[in-house]
């Protein structure tokens, strides 16, 4: 480890002493939980001016998750990137109070404990994940089985009722789950995979035409199949926005791995065409596109105000700064608004500031995973961490987009933060992903330079 | 240059290629782009479109804030007349009403569903604690969203009179006004039949229900007949043209001779000028005799002598064809011809014709006469408050008009006087009060077919007071069961019964 001048004169970068930043992280995951817990007393005051009698217990809860998590870093996965496990923490909790904020106007429901539950298991397998997951490439075995596996978990909601217009709810007694969340982890696996061993045919092979080289039909089929499989499914359950988070991981992942922005041109064709064919024939979207492009339109016809424009006057109510946690009208909004609106509560209750702070902390982990992406050195480990920050990036964009009235409404969870079990399960997976990955990027690789692979495990 | 180099020996990437990482940084960074556009769409929807968004009719935030904490009140005599009752429902509070009906006219309403008027309107701001004047530290304030409790108006009301009012007008169609003729304050103002305007003060079914019941109603009784109705004031309006003969010269002396034929044939018309006594059946007869015994012949006749422009300017001096006199509630404006011939200028005279006058304005009229000849602008808020008590605004006298001269309305007043003690206002006497007043009744309907309007004006002070009389007071009865339907009968007593009460106070 010594900066001995030897070593420079001879041509080799000196090895600066690499930073664990464990340490960061430890106060970063506290400083995060303080912030839940404050969020949660401001809350009790603001609604019956008392702080909330479960408050100790809810802090050390989420405490003891959030240290647990960090422990487990630490032991584990010392040269992990220190923001991704405090953001989720901090995002988690948010979540939390918010979901604990709306339980307080909706009598008779109360959504938070099971949210609090469903973040358990998610640390578990976040802690799961880490321990038992030493290095990432052993994910690459399981790539296609993860994609049958998807494939299954996909289809399975057809033989569940559906649920307000969508069929991609399990229902199993008192418990729900929506299978599209896991499949995404798995779908990015196998994308990974497939397009690591392939990208050099995808991007050199193939019959020129004018300027775009096309690839042989057998590089590119299988992926197209697959692709078009998942998406059919998700067309099918109507649940429009999986299968765009699907479409855009895969031109994204495409893209990245081959390095043809051709391939965006036609991945925005055929989005467009697919949009177009779709808006047309179900009912269900055709509506929300209508709500997309005129909010108010529903009012000016005497229908009152859709979703949307409840979602958007709450936005507004909260202007700049916010009402305060606990002192906005987001109930208003209506059914989804644990879920799909939760962001519509946290703009109208922390204002513009507070909401941006959110996207901010989500920009945050998205560009940590990239980062990771790119630090790595394997070409699936590189894919894998992309396009897994890609969901969370788009699943971002497409929800907030949505209830922003940016792009037309296609109901997803907000990462971490909206009600939804599935949903904060797998985003805990996500990250320990990003962590483990992150880990095996930042590790120094080993005094003896003669062995030149650097193995996880 | 030199990073696609590096670029390329560690991924061996092909020549022409870029690598994953500089793809990869254009797909991260494409990612960071939607989520910036996302910060940009809610920078335009919360700070650019706000304004339009919470004013939107079917936002209901507003509306649910305005009633998230009990509104101001309206003060009669230091005590609230309003209160608020909280609904436990999404609208937290809703206004009651003490003695909603007793003050409906004063009040106007508060209701969730159908709006704030009169009183209630005028002063949302200030009740519903939106009136940046209550905020001690406006900027602070608005930045943390601190609701000001809602502030109070306090009325010039006069307790015991408003209720001498609504208690002798019981179930008869009508309205009184009275006023503190030296100061304009407005001491009652009841019309009925009344309404609870508590009734409808919330969102629920029920008070839907009460709301459409008044609205279909055909007696009106949200109609507030002390200020936005007119009716044609008939003999009260003699009080005008007698004041208007002795201001211009056409009658110096109240005991001489008018030199008024009998009978008298309108001008260009063969029609007389009936009267309703006998007494009046002479020619010649004096201001006075024409006065106590309300003689339509002679009153006409006096009308035209002074002509059409002294007549209107005397009128408008105590509020006629005023458009908008407000208290600050806005009057109906009460009408006098500026255009007509003389026939029409004699039937005007009379409080005939198209003469139309609110309640209020006769009660002016007759706070004008007993105020000297200084018609003061009528006032129903005494001043404005925050929650504890201290004052935001205080509202002062101020002069509508100098309508006659002192030595003038002296005059008047005395044959006001002479009416009650004398004349067709027996009804008003009051034992050691002066009164003076004056009886209508006006002719309305299809060829006059309607009841009458039963009329009484009057202003009272104790006998002996040289001071300005504290109380004048107009009477209008509009529609009832009464057989003899006579302002001296009818409205009279009502007068006198509201003077006393101030009298007594």
């Amino acid at each position: 480890m010594a900066n001995s001048p030897a070593t420079v004169r001879a041509g080799v970068p000196a090895r600066r002493p690499v930073r664990t930043r464990r340490n960061t992280e430890l106060a970063l995951v506290l400083a995060a939980v303080l912030i839940a817990v404050f969020g949660y007393i401001e809350v009790g005051v603001n609604t019956d001016g008392t702080v909330p009698p479960d408050t100790a217990w809810y802090g050390a809860a989420l405490g003891a998750l959030a240290l647990v998590a960090h422990g487990v870093v630490r032991w584990r996965a010392p040269y992990a990137d220190p923001l991704p496990l405090p953001i989720a923490v901090l995002l988690n909790g948010i979540g939390l109070v918010v979901i604990y904020r709306l339980d307080l106007a909706t009598p008779g429901s109360s959504a938070a404990p099971t949210q609090l539950l469903w973040s358990t298991l998610g640390v578990a397998l976040f802690i799961a994940v880490v321990v038992l997951l030493r290095d990432h490439r052993v994910l690459r075995r399981y790539a296609y089985i993860g994609a049958l596996v998807a494939l299954v978990l996909l289809i399975l909601p057809i033989f569940f009722p559906p649920v307000y217009g969508s069929r991609i709810w399990i229902q199993l007694g008192p418990l729900s789950f929506q299978p599209g969340e896991l499949a995404k982890i798995l779908l990015a696996v196998f994308f990974a995979e497939y397009l690591a061993v392939r990208r050099d045919a995808l991007a050199l092979t193939g019959r020129r035409i004018r300027r775009f080289q096309l690839p042989h039909g057998r590089v590119l089929g299988p992926v197209l199949l697959i692709w078009a499989a998942f998406v059919g499914v998700l067309v099918l359950e109507t649940d429009l926005g999986t299968s765009l988070l699907f479409f855009g991981l895969f031109v994204i992942m495409l893209y990245v791995a081959t390095a043809r922005s051709g391939w965006i041109a036609i991945g925005l064709f055929l989005a467009a065409v697919a949009a177009v064919g779709v808006g047309r024939f179900s009912p269900h979207v055709h509506s929300r596109v209508t709500d997309w492009l005129d909010p108010l339109g529903s009012i000016a016809a005497g229908q009152g105000p859709n979703q949307i424009a409840q979602s958007l006057f709450a936005f507004a109510w909260g202007g700049l700064l916010g009402t305060g946690l606990g002192l906005g009208h987001s109930i208003l909004i209506g059914f989804a608004a644990k879920s799909d609106f939760i962001l519509a509560t946290i703009g109208e209750e922390l204002g513009l500031v507070g909401l941006v702070s959110v996207l901010m902390l989500y920009a945050l982990l998205v560009s940590r995973g990239f980062r990771t992406g790119i630090a790595l050195r394997d070409p699936f480990g590189r894919l894998l961490a992309i396009g897994l920050a890609s969901i969370v990036g788009l699943q971002v964009f497409v929800v907030a987009g949505g209830v922003l009235d940016l792009i037309p409404l296609t109901g997803m969870a907000l990462p971490f933060v909206a009600q939804g079990g599935s949903s904060v399960v797998t985003n805990w997976i996500i990250v320990a992903l990003l962590v483990r990955m992150s880990d095996s990027a930042r590790r120094p690789a080993p005094e003896v330079p003669a062995q030149a692979v650097p193995e996880g495990s | 240059m030199r990073r696609r180099t590096r670029e390329r020996s560690a991924d061996g990437e092909p020549q022409d290629l870029p690598g994953i990482s500089t793809t990869g940084r254009r797909a991260g960074t494409f990612c960071l782009v939607l989520i910036v556009a996302l910060a940009a769409q809610a920078t335009r929807v919360q700070v650019f479109q706000k304004k339009a968004l919470d004013h939107n009719s079917a936002n209901q935030r507003l509306t649910i804030e305005r009633y998230s904490q009990p509104r101001g009140n309206i003060m009669v005599a230091g005590e609230p007349i309003t209160g608020s009752a909280p609904t436990g429902g999404k609208y937290a509070y809703e206004r009651t009403y003490t003695a909603g009906p007793t003050y409906a006219a004063v009040t106007g309403y508060s209701s969730q569903t159908y709006g704030n008027t009169q009183l209630e309107g005028i002063y949302d701001d200030l009740l519903s604690g939106t009136d940046p004047r209550l905020a001690s530290w406006a900027v602070w304030d608005e930045v943390a969203r601190r609701q000001q409790p809602g502030g109070d108006v306090y009325t010039t009301i006069d307790k015991a009179a408003q209720q001498a009012a609504i208690k002798g007008l019981g179930g008869q169609q009508g309205a009184v006004a009275a006023i503190e003729p030296a100061t304009g304050r407005i001491l009652a103002l009841a019309s009925t039949p009344s309404y609870d305007p508590g009734t409808f003060a919330g969102s629920s079914a029920a008070d839907q229900q009460a709301w459409d019941r008044l609205q279909a109603d055909t007696n009106q009784p949200m109609l507030n007949r002390a200020l936005r109705q007119t009716y044609p004031p008939g003999s009260t309006f003699k009080v005008v043209t007698a004041a208007a003969a002795l201001a211009s010269g056409v009658v110096t002396d109240v005991d001489a001779p008018t030199g008024a034929p009998y009978p008298y044939v309108m001008p260009g018309t063969t029609t007389p000028l009936n009267n309703d006594t006998s007494a009046c059946n002479e020619p010649n007869q004096s201001l006075e005799a024409a006065m106590v015994n309300s003689c339509n012949s002679v009153m006409g006749y006096l009308g035209v002598q002074v002509g059409l422009e002294r007549m209107v300017s005397t009128a408008e001096g105590f509020g006629f064809n005023d458009a908008r006199l407000d208290v600050p509630v806005r009057a109906a404006r009460s009408n006098f011809d500026t255009s007509m011939n003389q026939s029409q200028v004699a039937l005007s005279s009379i409080g005939q014709y198209d003469t139309a006058a609110t309640p209020l304005v006769m009660a002016m009229v007759a706070a004008g006469v007993a105020n000297n000849g200084r018609v003061m602008h009528p006032q129903l808020v005494d001043r404005l408050a925050k929650s504890d008590g201290t004052s935001v605004q205080v509202m002062h006298p101020a002069t509508y008009r100098q309508a006659l001269s002192p030595s003038v309305a002296g005059q008047v007043q005395q044959l006001m006087v002479d009416v009650v003690q004398n004349g067709t206002g027996r009804n008003a006497r009051i034992a050691g009060a002066t009164v003076g007043g004056k009886t209508g009744t006006a002719q309305h309907g299809v060829d006059n077919s309607g009841v009458p309007y039963a009329w009484f004006i009057s202003w009272a002070k104790p006998a002996g007071s040289n001071d300005v009389p504290p109380v004048a007071v107009a009477v209008v009865i509009a529609d009832s069961d009464a057989t003899d339907v006579t302002g001296g009968g009818l409205a009279a007593p009502i007068a006198r019964s509201v003077m006393q009460a101030v009298l007594g106070g």
